[in-house]
């Protein structure tokens, strides 16, 4: 207990130099922007913003970066709230009742309530991460290869339930993600592997130009489809403040959202969408009148928003304690890892003591400001979604097609963007999701090293994935996992969760 | 038949035979024990070229219509060729007619726009650009390329 005390105030004297907070500041700034933004997510900017984060010290680029991963959870909700289409897709539950309740004139309860629940979950997940980390860190410090393996396999497996419509589509894309993310040298022996004698593919296909164009582009081209109209119902919010008895609504939801939250978070694929949605229909069980939901109730607006914050912060949790990502936010924050010189997993926590508690403790500011920039700011964001996407998305490319060039000023890098825009967008009319890809993408290289590594320790024997008890926990679980996915009852569960994400 | 996953199968095909081919001819496979360059990515393949089978299979024996919305193929066009042109155009003409040319097709993916708005966007997000990417951030690039003369 005393430890934790100790570094979360480590963090904290690393996260409140005025240079970390105005990094941070940056950051959720961005994030609201681009959360409020339909069309552009948190994705495709860390990716834009990568290169960028060069010049910036390793926690402050990583503080930044974190900032605008959940800042644009707060962003996307304001959207949701105010003109029923979610800006980020872990807010499309608050879009059921939060846009009921602006249609009724409430739309400022709404507001203060996605973003006071927002800030108490924040508070409680923040705490969560600086509690569970250590010691995971100090399990994780233990494993081998074989529990690498296993781990990853369990990670991507998670993905795949995950993912929204066929199983088997989605095991297929991760297997493409993986093997594209095997594109260049070999690392064991040298050779050359699907570089089609391309000198610029040696150092494989660049994560920044794969993630862009399957993210950016693609959704770009998505919303280009039908010509879009918005027209905010609201074009003013009064009355922000919830009265005393929209506060007592609150906190119940609230705190059971930051729970279910909190422990979704940490599962590997996409565990905040997750989490807004089973908050959602827990409130809605345990409510004594369910028939108010989807017609304006507040609990349905505190509970899921809750949830998806508490989920957003917790999923740090596999990244900075094994360095696996649990979506693909959490990938790019390892690529910015990576491009700092810092080699992700356990290891962090030992050696960059400062980057790693400034981090978590620059997530409570974080979310501190976002409350400040959301409530009182809320008209600077309504006048926002008037700018015409006819200017946004041109914008966006621009700034996309800088980024991907920046990266390591290679002009082969726009050409993957291109190819992988179009391939994406080809993909998303197929049915196939491009999230797990991303993972697989970020994974193949180091899932493959595991592999090998494991195999020639155990002289080619296939038993020790089962041998080593965690290793074999992990790929039973994983196993488990599957077989769940694939049981027509589960699937068609499955199917319901997602089908309002539309 | 249903062609959605008919596509999708081929997609998959195509994928997975490639990548499977060219792991089997151009690299040493090796053996579980000594991993070859070749060895993970023909798992690979091979996953995604039995998935591609059965989705094939499966959409052979169902009828389903398929009628994507798909973006016009003006907005296709104009997105795609916006990066390709920044990678041609960023060494040879510098920065700012790079910047510019982008924005400007990927602006005109729009239909029915006034031209005027076009190049008022245009110009708009060159500026902001060079202001953020050059002055702000300082990336190291030449404003004005070679080509030009300068």
């Amino acid at each position: 207990m005393m430890d934790l005390i100790g570094n979360l105030g480590m963090g904290l004297s690393a996260a409140l130099t005025p240079y970390n907070i105005l990094f941070c500041f940056v950051g959720t700034l961005l994030g609201t922007l681009v959360g409020v933004l339909p069309g552009i997510g948190p994705t495709a900017t860390i990716a834009m913003l990568l290169p960028i984060t060069l010049s910036l010290s390793p926690e402050t680029s990583l503080i930044m970066l974190a900032g605008i991963y959940y800042g644009a959870q707060y962003g996307g909700s304001t959207t949701a709230i105010l003109i029923n289409l979610p800006g980020e897709s872990s807010s499309a539950v608050t879009a059921l009742d939060g846009y009921q309740m602006a249609r009724q004139g409430r739309a400022g309860p709404a507001l203060a309530a996605a973003a006071l629940s927002s800030f108490f979950a924040g508070t409680i997940a923040t705490i969560v991460v600086a509690a569970l980390a250590p010691p995971l860190t100090s399990i994780a410090l233990k494993f081998g290869s074989p529990e690498y393996f296993g781990l990853m396999v369990l990670g991507l497996a998670a993905s795949i339930v995950l993912a929204r419509g066929s199983v088997l589509k989605t095991i297929a894309m991760v297997s493409m993600g993986l093997v594209f993310g095997l594109v260049g040298t070999d690392i064991n022996t040298g050779a050359m592997r699907f570089t089609l004698g391309r000198p610029e593919l040696a150092d494989g296909l660049n994560f920044v130009a794969v993630a862009v164009g399957l993210f950016g582009i693609a959704e770009i081209l998505r919303n280009l489809e039908t010509t879009m109209e918005r027209t905010a119902v609201v074009k003013r919010v009064a009355g922000l403040w919830p009265s005393r008895a929209d506060l007592k609504a609150m906190i119940g939801p609230a705190f059971r959202g930051t729970v279910l939250g909190s422990a979704l978070g940490v599962l590997p694929g996409g565990g905040a969408i997750l989490a807004s949605f089973a908050s959602y229909a827990l409130e809605k069980k345990i409510s004594k009148t369910p028939e108010r939901f989807g017609n304006g109730a507040i609990e349905g607006v505190a509970g899921p928003e809750a949830a998806n914050n508490a989920g957003a912060q917790t999923s740090f949790i596999p990244m900075l304690t094994l360095g696996v990502p649990a979506n693909p936010v959490m990938a790019l924050m390892i690529g910015a890892m990576i491009i700092q010189g810092i080699v992700p997993g356990p290891q962090v926590a030992t050696e960059q003591p400062v980057l790693f508690w400034g981090l978590i403790a620059s997530m409570w500011i974080g979310n501190l400001l976002l409350v400040i920039l959301n409530l009182p700011l809320i008209g600077l964001w309504v006048k926002l979604l008037t700018v015409p996407y006819t200017v946004l998305f041109p914008a966006i490319l621009a700034f996309a097609s800088i980024g991907v060039y920046s990266v390591n000023s290679n002009t082969f890098d726009l050409y993957v963007m291109a190819a992988f825009g179009i391939f994406g967008y080809a993909l998303s009319k197929l049915d196939f999701e491009p999230a797990p890809m991303l993972l697989g993408f970020v994974l193949g290289p180091l899932l493959e090293e595991h592999l090998r590594r494991a195999m020639t320790i155990s002289h080619g024997d296939i038993s020790v994935f089962f041998t080593r008890p965690i290793s074999a926990g992990l790929l039973t679980v994983a196993v488990i996992v599957l077989i769940v996915a694939f049981l027509p009852n589960i699937a068609r569960r499955r199917n319901e969760v997602f089908v309002e994400e539309d | 038949m249903d062609i959605k996953n008919m596509a999708a199968s081929g997609t998959l095909l195509a994928v997975g035979l490639g990548f499977g081919i060219s792991s089997v001819f151009t690299m040493d496979v090796g053996s579980a024990l000594r991993m070859g360059p070749g060895y993970f990515p023909l798992i690979l393949s091979i996953v995604i070229t039995v998935i591609g089978a059965v989705i094939g299979v499966k959409a052979l024996r169902d009828t389903e219509a398929f009628r994507p919305q798909i973006a016009p193929l003006r907005a296709l066009a104009a997105l795609i060729v916006a990066p390709i042109l920044f990678g041609l155009t960023v060494r040879g003409f510098g920065f700012i007619p790079a910047v510019a040319l982008t924005t400007l097709s990927a602006a005109s993916a729009a239909k029915g726009q006034k031209p005027l708005i076009v190049m008022a966007i245009t110009l708009g997000i060159t500026v902001f650009c060079l202001g953020v990417f050059y002055y702000g951030l300082g990336l190291p690039v030449r404003l004005i390329g070679p080509w030009f003369g300068v």
